[in-house]
């Protein structure tokens, strides 16, 4: 199964098993990563699961979408590799990545 | 109390939160004769569905195999139209006190009291209140010179004023507050707006006219003291940094839900939820229930289809409090001539 690497702000990385469909959001809820809330569960309602991914990683998890740049605006720190972990899909093209969560939720 | 000399409103039950498992608590009620009000603090009935994903498809509501948020809430609303429920919106419960055996006393943050025999908590998630924006020490800035909401425009007068967000809420707000306050500047995160199209073209032209300044960036620290702000601390898009004079800030980002008053009501709590037996969805105060998303027993499901069987069942125990008289007799829709009759299609 892919893998996910979650680093938190202190530089802890947790790493889970992630099966193709499921998304970034759900295997953080899961595996019980912290840092990750989650609010809405998942419809892209809130901005509670706010990721920022790996610069190795951005061209492959693709940008977000019109409706999740709206949620974003609800985030903290936003920044440019800054997406809704809800909104990205595992594939077998993700295996290995790395996202980090910031140091608050919105 | 803070009656202050008005004048109870006597109904059979009082519903907080007027959500999907709310609604739909008043066809069950209603069925049974029993009257009900809704107390929200949003100013539409769906809760959740209304508020956070009024679009979305929902697809697990039984013999619906897709229907939105905004579509389960406008069946919900025809559905129990025969009962004529009566709604309090933009309103809260703030307590509920013990009157009778059982009745309760029910009064809102409006002053608004409510004197029944029964009380429905359906209120899902919480209220919902305004998000407080992600800026370090925040809280010590508020209702002094950061506020979520305008009670009056007036206080804004002359202000050096600084509005952030790019909702309809804040983009509402500047073209309300440009020609009230003195200097107006619009914050927000990027150049793209979710606001209504028509107002943000009203805002650009504003700009335009250098009426109100516009600013690309997230605020990232506050600037001030004792409560007053003098400044806000800005990233913009390009990393550097810069501060915006202010003397008031009106943060857009949108609400949360909140538990609130519900935790100082007596109500037995389990990790913020309100703890029921499952037969009739009782808390363990006799006569209030707690139905939908905010209660939990085991085996809990935060399913709207769960709440729509725990308001069936609660109504069945309320109808005991409301009529002690009367025997309840269980009845079909499908067959019930009486029941047809309140359904106004006998």
């Amino acid at each position: 199964m892919p893998k996910i690497t979650y680093i938190d702000p202190q530089g802890t990385a947790r790493t889970v098993e992630a099966e193709i469909g499921s998304t970034v959001m759900e295997n953080a809820i899961k595996n019980g990563i912290p840092g990750i809330e989650a609010e809405c569960g998942g419809a892209c309602a809130c901005a509670t699961c706010h990721v920022y991914v790996d610069e190795a990683w951005r061209a492959r998890t693709g940008e977000p979408s019109p409706m999740e740049e709206d949620m974003l605006d609800f985030g903290f720190d936003v920044r440019s590799n800054s997406r809704l972990s809800c909104q990205i899909k595992m594939t077998a093209e993700l295996d290995g990545l790395v996202v980090r969560t910031p140091e608050r939720q919105g | 109390m803070n009656a202050g000399g008005t004048e109870p409103i006597k109904t059979d039950v009082v519903i907080v939160g007027a959500g999907p498992c709310g609604l739909f608590a008043v066809f069950e009620l209603g069925l049974l004769d029993i009257k009900a009000h809704l107390i929200d603090i949003l100013d539409k009935p769906g809760g959740q569905c209304a508020e956070l994903y009024p679009e979305k498809p929902i697809y697990d509501i039984p013999g619906l195999p897709m229907v939105t948020g905004d579509g389960l809430v406008k069946a919900l609303m025809e559905q129990i139209r025969p009962f004529g429920p009566t709604f309090h919106f933009q309103d809260m419960v703030l307590t509920i006190e013990k009157i009778g055996d059982p009745a309760f006393r029910v009064t809102t943050e409006q002053g608004k009291v409510f004197e029944c025999k029964a009380v429905v908590v359906a209120a899902g998630g919480g209220s919902f209140q305004p998000k407080r924006p992600p800026i370090p020490g925040v809280e010590n800035y508020e209702a002094k010179s950061v506020f979520y909401a305008v009670r009056q425009m007036e206080a804004f007068r002359g202000k050096n004023l600084l509005i952030a967000g790019g909702g309809d809420s804040a983009l509402d707000w500047t073209l309300n507050l440009a020609p009230v306050a003195g200097r107006l500047t619009l914050l927000h995160r990027r150049p793209e707006f979710r606001a209504a199209p028509d107002s943000v073209n009203k805002m650009m032209a504003l700009v335009k006219e250098g009426k109100i300044d516009l600013v690309i960036g997230q605020v990232t620290a506050l600037e001030g003291a004792a409560g007053q702000v003098s400044a806000a601390v800005v990233k913009l898009n390009d990393n550097s940094v810069s501060t915006v004079a202010c003397d008031a800030i009106l943060p857009f980002f949108g609400l949360t839900m909140k538990l609130g008053p519900v935790a100082d009501w007596g109500l037995r709590l389990k990790d913020n939820l309100i703890e029921v037996e499952t037969a009739s969805f009782e808390t363990n105060v006799p006569g209030i229930f707690a139905i939908g998303d905010i209660n939990t027993y085991p085996g809990k499901l935060k399913l709207i289809l769960c709440g729509f069987h725990e308001g069936a069942l609660m109504a069945q125990k309320a109808h005991g409090y409301v009529y002690p008289d009367k025997r309840l007799t269980f009845q079909y829709t499908t067959s019930s001539t009486s029941l047809q009759k309140k359904l106004g299609v006998g």
